[in-house]
């Protein structure tokens, strides 16, 4: 059975999949699709709540809300994407070489993921990111630089146990080298749960730039992103709920939607399940 | 002609618990064509020795003696040199097919590995290579199975595809590695019948790792018994069912269920701590005080039929 054939039939999986395809073309057309222009100052409609022309109303520089969600859809999906591919790229050559070739490099990489994986990501990620200086990039680098531990940890884990497979030293006795056999034999057996776990990430990752945008690291103004909205939102909450609620919800329903898809995923990739969906 | 000449090999392992002693001063000569079996209970170091020769061990294994193969010492060559050898010049069957090939590729894919590396053959060229030598393991309908995962193929198909992945690259030697454990005993007379037929047509040298001596004897041209690290008993099989000589070799015949399940007392010794001369001195019923003192050293006892023992001293 194939995995799509499996993903089929897992409900949430398929919802959380139509949503991140809905979203991923709002990102690509926002500039069709959008009624005004996100940055356009209006200061004659300043806060107005939802209406006709304004559907998710004006903020405090009278900028239709909506336009600017739309355009956020962009920054927040490139972005997270971007951290995702930094994430997996370090993750699994760090921890793939660790787990191959063991001995010092293993011990001196995995002391340095100890040490990271000892700090709470997200404050180390802050401090990066203060130091670097605020825009999107350096948010980027500073996710990226903090968040590969995990995954080579995990990669390193299942390197360790496939590498002592008797179908590793079959491929040694064939002839192969070490780089063919990292590439032919053992990075495709790898490859899936860290493939679940980068979907699952995601959400963490969404979420990770927008408290970093919301905390003034992020994304600058005039930038629409949807954390940094919250930000700029957050003085008006009383009167004007709609500048916080609109770009929460979107945040909300992207992480629920990556959720849901890593879910369906490491369902259809877990053999065990496999049985239990065939009885 | 002499194809592979293994002289005076020793391989110890270090662990925390002392020096494993897996093979310990070892000689052995391989004809071109011929067809050797090398006997032993479970742990007395013949994987180990087949493991060696294509230089397999893990890197804290201390090997000394001398592997030579058509001449050139396999021991002494760099890693790019043995490379060269492994798969193209001497493969290797391992003993349980399913865990020997990779979940995630095809059977197609891996039996056309060794032929890419070795050969550099196109893709395409590639696969018409192994969908042949598929036919001629008597795989059915080979172009549909080449597309299969390990999983879809049955025990004795998936050995059968892994005697193909062995032989494609037409090697001098094969080192079959207990090719027959673990398939039910109609597989396995079929994979008797279809090794021995392979190698005839190939005209290709064995090395055969066993415990099985009925395998062995349809297989092989000449046997080679081993207990803990040394060869006891060296002859054709003819000479080692006719007329055993080592007491070991008398032991593990009448411990077959044909002659009747007569099993040898003790066990055998733990590789880390051997005993002083003859290995076999404390299982032995005819041991006397010089087998425990001092080590045989191997006896001519026939044309080609040598054995460790002083009671033809």
């Amino acid at each position: 059975m194939s995995l799509y054939l499996k993903l089929k039939k897992d409900k949430p999986a398929m919802l959380g999949i139509v949503i991140i395809i809905f979203f991923a073309s709002i990102a690509v057309f926002a500039p069709y699709i959008a009624p005004h222009d996100p940055l356009e100052l209006n200061l004659e409609e300043r806060l107005l709540s939802p209406s006709v022309d304004h559907p998710m109303g004006t903020d405090n520089l009278g900028r239709d809300v909506l336009s600017r969600v739309l355009y956020g859809t962009r920054v927040s999906l490139s972005m997270s994407a971007a951290v995702v591919t930094i994430i997996m790229v370090l993750g699994i050559t760090i921890g793939t070489v660790a787990g191959y070739f063991g001995g010092v490099v293993d011990d001196v990489t995995m002391r340095v993921v100890d040490v990271l994986l000892a700090f709470p990501s997200i404050i180390l990620a802050l401090v990066i990111a203060g130091l670097l200086g605020p825009s999107l990039t350096n948010v980027m680098i500073a996710l990226g630089a903090i968040w590969w531990v995990g995954y080579s940890r995990i990669v390193r884990g299942s390197v360790l146990s496939i590498k002592e497979k008797e179908f590793v030293e079959a491929a040694r006795a064939m002839g192969c080298s070490d780089t063919y056999i990292i590439r032919r034999h053992i990075l495709p057996n790898v490859l899936s749960p860290v493939i679940v776990l980068a979907t699952l990430d995601m959400g963490h990752i969404i979420l990770s730039i927008a408290a970093l945008s919301f905390l003034g690291l992020g994304a600058q103004p005039p930038i629409p992103e949807w954390g940094a909205m919250l930000n700029e939102g957050k003085p008006f909450m009383e009167s004007a709920s709609h500048l916080m609620i609109f770009p929460g919800l979107m945040i909300m329903i992207t992480v629920l939607a990556f959720n849901f898809i890593g879910d369906g995923l490491r369902d259809a990739l877990d053999p065990r399940m496999q049985e239990m969906l065939i009885k | 002609m002499t194809l592979l000449s293994i002289e005076n090999l020793n391989a110890h392992f270090h662990t925390e618990d002392g020096a494993v002693r897996a093979v310990n001063g070892i000689d052995l000569n391989i004809e071109e064509g011929e067809k050797l079996g090398l006997i032993g209970e479970t742990g007395c170091g013949k994987t180990v020795l087949g493991l060696a020769i294509l230089r397999l061990l893990s890197e804290n294994t201390k090997i000394e003696g001398k592997i030579l193969y058509k001449g050139k010492n396999l021991l002494t060559m760099s890693d790019n040199e043995i490379r060269k050898i492994r798969g193209k010049e001497i493969a290797m069957i391992f003993q349980n097919p399913l865990s020997s090939m990779n979940p995630v590729l095809t059977v197609g894919t891996q039996v056309a590995e060794p032929v890419e590396l070795h050969q550099h053959l196109k893709k395409q060229d590639a696969m018409r290579r192994v969908i042949e030598m598929l036919k001629s393991v008597k795989i059915p309908l080979p172009q549909e199975r080449v597309k299969e995962y390990p999983h879809e193929f049955s025990g004795g198909m998936r050995q059968r595809a892994m005697i193909a992945m062995g032989l494609i690259c037409m090697p001098s030697l094969i080192i079959a590695d207990e090719p027959t454990t673990g398939l039910d005993v109609t597989i396995q007379a079929q994979i008797v019948e279809l090794m021995k037929e392979v190698l005839r047509d190939s005209g290709t040298s064995m090395l055969l790792i066993t415990h099985d001596l009925a395998v062995a004897s349809e297989l092989c041209d000449n046997i080679a018994v081993m207990y803990p690290g040394e060869i006891v008993e060296y002859g054709s099989v003819r000479d080692l069912f006719k007329d055993p000589k080592h007491p070991y070799t008398r032991g593990f015949l009448n411990s077959l269920p044909s002659k009747g399940f007569k099993p040898i007392t003790g066990t055998s010794p733990s590789l880390i701590n051997l005993p002083k001369g003859c290995k076999f001195h404390p299982r032995c019923s005819l041991a006397t005080d010089k087998c425990k003192i001092k080590r045989p050293e191997l006896i001519k006892v026939g044309k080609k039929h040598y054995v460790r023992c002083f009671l033809y001293d």
